[in-house]
């Protein structure tokens, strides 16, 4: 039962698909300036990981290796396919915010790197949770990049106002760059930080040593 | 011929599609430690780039639009929701076709390429190109600027940050933001730089 709760728990932290493994980047940056439309593409990863982890761990032993690229993209494309069209009838407005980046799920290495890593060597249970952890684990670096720039970058939190802004006869100047491309960027590396200073063990090694500082022949 | 000089300019630029648009990301920050693998990355992109942006604007003009299958009898067919499948079905495909291309007619370059060419099907900059190119309905002459203008907008940012990822191994940096985290802050300021092009108006 151990293993069960280590492959759901362990991408939360201990393996966070984006701060340790270098996946799925580009829409943690893209989608994150509302928390509204992250949650979105959260889920709308979550789903798809899951499911293409448990169908490609179904058909695991029939897929030739030669071809295999090719088989889980098809599966992941329907998948995307349907979540897009599931997403343009439900939630229209968030769906046209998030313009191309739920096509992206498609390339998003998170779903491709689970299926080949995970999902071709396991059984379709655990598989179906591994999607599911490393979901989650894409989820909680989204949601806290997104919480940062929504509450500093307008004030509010899900659309409901936070800090009252100045504008509005409020008190809080908003940080303008939060809303702006560099600023996800900032936020991710300190997030990064943050974690390996709580998990020492992430730590990349150093490629140089600087040499300790000596004062030679000087006095 | 102003227009699509003001077209190929903005996609290098001002629409800058990795430090702007943050795509191609996976492989911006993992294969930019050397300055050579990533300009030959950087080529290999621009290659494919300008070749599938096009062959996707045909596909989706004749095949999958709404009413686009008017020539074979079928005025009410919308099949635009095919998209994606045929989209990223093209581009595997063309990255297969170059590879077996260049392997035959210009071993050279195949070589010094390598493994990137099959990278670059799971590359998001060439996916979100096309669909960019689908999303702003540009025509057939406008998808080819806009291939070549991304793809040379995507190879400039990543042997700039290999330049600066060179020099900065020499450099102490804290502990826990070795590596990963200062390469992140290292594009934040590079896009920061990026947003200044915005300020060009074409």
């Amino acid at each position: 039962m151990s293993n069960v709760k280590e492959i759901l728990f362990g991408p939360l932290f201990s393996n966070n698909p984006i701060g340790l493994q270098i996946l799925g980047i580009c829409s943690a940056l893209a989608v994150t300036t509302k928390m509204s439309v992250a949650i979105v593409m959260c889920i709308a990863l979550t789903v798809v990981t899951a499911f293409s982890n448990l169908f490609i761990s179904m058909i695991r032993n029939r897929i030739p290796s030669s071809i295999r690229i090719i088989v889980q993209m098809t599966i992941i494309a329907s998948l995307v396919i349907v979540v897009d069209q599931v997403l343009g009838a439900v939630a229209y407005d968030i769906s046209k915010q998030l313009s191309v980046f739920v096509g992206l799920i498609i390339t998003n290495c998170i779903v491709m790197g689970r299926a080949e890593a995970f999902a071709m060597q396991n059984p379709p249970g655990l598989s179906f949770l591994d999607g599911i952890g490393n979901g989650l684990g894409y989820s909680v670096v989204l949601m806290s990049v997104a919480a940062i720039r929504e509450l500093f970058g307008s004030g509010s939190m899900f659309g409901i106002e936070i800090l009252p802004l100045v504008s509005q006869g409020g008190w809080y100047t908003p940080m303008g760059m939060m809303l702006l491309p560099p600023s996800a960027f900032f936020i991710i590396g300190l997030l990064i930080w943050a974690l390996r200073v709580w998990r020492k063990e992430q730590v990349e090694a150093a490629e140089f040593k600087i040499g300790p500082h000596t004062a030679m022949s000087h006095s | 011929m102003e227009y699509y000089l003001s077209l190929f300019v903005r996609a290098i630029f001002i629409e800058n599609i990795a430090l702007v648009f943050f795509l191609g990301m996976c492989t911006f920050i993992a294969i930019s430690k050397k300055i050579e693998t990533s300009l030959g990355l950087g080529i290999a992109v621009v290659v494919v780039q300008t070749i599938t942006v096009p062959v996707n604007n045909l596909i989706y003009q004749f095949l999958l639009a709404d009413g686009a299958l008017a020539w074979a009898g079928f005025p009410e067919v919308d099949l635009s929701f095919l998209g994606l499948l045929s989209y990223i079905g093209v581009i595997a495909a063309m990255v297969q076709i170059l590879e077996m291309f260049l392997d035959k007619y210009v071993p050279a370059l195949y070589n010094s390429l390598g493994v990137f060419l099959p990278l670059i099907t799971v590359n998001c900059a060439i996916l979100g190109g096309s669909l960019f190119m689908v999303n702003r309905s540009y025509n057939f002459s406008e998808s080819i600027v806009y291939g070549l203008g991304s793809g040379v907008g995507w190879a400039i940012a990543i042997v700039v940050l290999a330049g600066i990822r060179e020099k900065m191994k020499y450099s102490d940096v804290p502990e826990g933001l070795r590596g990963l985290g200062i390469t992140f802050i290292t594009v934040g300021l590079m896009s920061l730089g990026f947003m200044s092009f915005g300020g060009i108006s074409l």
